[in-house]
């Protein structure tokens, strides 16, 4: 499993735009909008926080739905399409340990990217550690998982890598907007703030457990739930051929 | 002995049948050659005795095992080289057999396997850059890897061109000669001709035939053309006239004798009585598209 683990990690690593927009691009981001004086003073708007303060929580939102919904689906479809995970069923190792040799490389390159992302908040702009750690990587691991398991639910129901990538595109899209990437979330409505709140991977609990307090456990619990139903779904679907 | 038995073999898609009641034995150590047209359910076949799909009637032994209840045990007795099967496409060849010896408890040196497939230089290459020849010869090797004792090989040539096919019918050979039994699918006449030491022919899903090529073509009655050209316009006549001879045919300038016997040495008597050169000559005698026509009463189109 170790070793299956190892290649699927050298093969991400290999693959330019994957490490450049999941691990890099965050970090990037918030070094771009940190360029700009107005976006790194205090604004009473939203209760004296710097716009890159309020904006971490989507940046973590930005590289885990990269993973989740953009680099997995379409790697395990065209695993599908190329025979790859066939000529696993041929051997004595069944292919899905390598479907969950790629969630686990999502969760490492997850991780890499965040801590980048924290070093980079906490020695350049002077943001703050998560206050709340053991909060803040449940919430991050759940969302991560929770971002995964809808990648493989979409390429369990996908015909083709085409289409897992048109669909995936739609989710990863949606998760962005509700995660604040387009539209900065102090500037939404009410009504669209509550559902991105409980919409995975949990902007809000990744946002209270950087900069608040403990993350709210219903929160925490919807992208469980998320993971639990969306994986079984997908496990008990999924085609390998 | 025989290491695969295959009896009364049924497979249906939904409502259509891919394969109807094919029965047939594959004995240690040689090459079996799994021969039809596309679509005919040479695949579908295999993919049952692999263990990949499971029947919808008929039983299957391979080296006594049942491919369904005893999938995982199989797996390591029973190579598999799939049709249109990849690799990632960055992934080192090197990596990739280093990963699939990973998967066996007893794997074969997977360096000393590349260097007898000739791809020891290719170890740091990433799969993508790979020509199709050597892929073929990756996949070979990664069917090889868990030391089976059966390889199933299918359309392994196809796509490749002619020098690469004719490495790789060498390769088939040597594996067979390192004592591992080869099942071979193909729809290339002259690739089973050449290589396999018996032959199921398939068709439409049925069982044809199972026998050596040589039994296969016996089928067909001693049958064989003469084509050449004449250098000098002769009576045409004097030819029919021969016993030996049942038909000519003028393509423009070329003659072609169809007949029985020894057919060859009564043309050129006549021939050299009359004082005429033949041209270009050429023998043609009856080959396994000919036994399909005959056995079919259809021709072989790939």
């Amino acid at each position: 499993m170790l070793k299956i683990v190892n290649t699927e990690w050298k093969l991400f690593l290999r693959e330019p735009s994957m490490v450049v927009f999941a691990i890099l691009f965050p970090t990037i981001l918030l070094l771009v909008l940190g360029a700009i004086p107005a976006l790194r003073t205090p604004d009473p708007q939203f209760g004296n926080l710097r716009f890159i303060d309020a904006y971490v929580s989507t940046l973590v939102v930005i590289a885990l739905a990269f993973l989740g919904l953009n680099k997995l689906p379409a790697t395990v479809a065209t695993y599908r399409e190329k025979g790859v995970l066939r000529r696993f069923s041929t051997t004595p190792v069944h292919p899905a340990r390598l479907l969950i040799a790629q969630v686990v490389v999502n969760v490492i390159a997850g991780a890499t990217s965040l801590v980048l992302l924290m070093l980079v908040c906490r020695l350049v702009f002077d943001i703050d550690l998560p206050h709340h750690p053991v909060g803040f990587l449940v919430t991050c691991l759940l969302g991560m998982l929770s971002l995964s398991a809808l990648g493989l639910l979409i390429a369990a129901w996908a015909p083709n890598a085409r289409s897992a990538g048109g669909w995936a595109t739609v989710v990863f899209m949606l998760v962005m907007f509700f995660g604040g990437a387009y539209l900065p979330r102090f500037l939404m409505p009410e009504f669209l703030i509550r559902v991105g709140e409980y919409l995975p991977p949990g902007v809000e609990a990744l946002q209270e457990s950087w900069l608040g307090v403990a993350p709210d456990p219903v929160q925490v619990g919807v992208p469980a739930l998320i993971t639990l139903v969306a994986g079984t779904v997908a496990a008990k679907s999924f085609r390998w051929e | 002995m025989a290491i695969i038995e295959v009896v009364d073999l049924v497979k249906r898609y939904d409502r259509k049948v891919a394969v109807d009641g094919v029965s047939f034995t594959v004995d240690e150590g040689e090459i079996f050659g799994i021969l039809g047209p596309n679509g005919a359910g040479k695949t579908t076949t295999v993919e049952c005795v692999e263990g990949l799909r499971s029947p919808d009637g008929g039983t299957i032994r391979v080296d006594g095992l049942d491919p369904q209840r005893d999938r995982v045990k199989l797996r390591t007795r029973l190579g598999v080289q799939l049709q249109q099967s990849e690799l990632p496409d960055r992934i080192r060849v090197g990596e990739a057999l280093d990963l699939y010896a990973s998967f066996y408890r007893d794997s074969a040196d997977w360096r000393e396997l590349l260097a007898r497939l000739d791809l020891a230089d290719r170890v740091r290459t990433e799969y993508r850059k790979l020509s199709g020849g050597q892929k073929q010869r990756v996949s070979i090797a990664l069917a090889l890897i868990g030391k089976p004792k059966v390889a199933v090989l299918d359309e392994l040539t196809t796509g490749l061109d002619p020098q690469a096919r004719r490495d790789t019918w060498s390769l088939v050979e040597q594996i067979r000669d390192s004592g591992v039994t080869v099942v071979l699918v193909t729809h290339f006449m002259e690739e089973a001709e050449r290589l396999c030491d018996r032959i199921a022919l398939i068709d439409a899903g049925r069982l044809v035939a199972v026998d050596s090529p040589a039994g296969l073509v016996s089928r067909v009655d001693g049958e064989q053309r003469v084509r050449f050209r004449p250098a000098t316009p002769f009576d045409v006549a004097l030819l029919e006239e021969l016993p030996e001879v049942s038909k000519v045919e003028e393509h423009g300038p070329q003659l072609v004798v169809t007949g029985t016997g020894n057919l060859l040495h009564a043309v050129t008597s006549m021939l050299a009585r009359n004082h005429v050169v033949a041209a270009d000559l050429r023998i043609e005698q009856a080959g396994l598209d000919d036994a399909f026509i005959r056995l079919t009463g259809r021709t072989f189109t790939e």
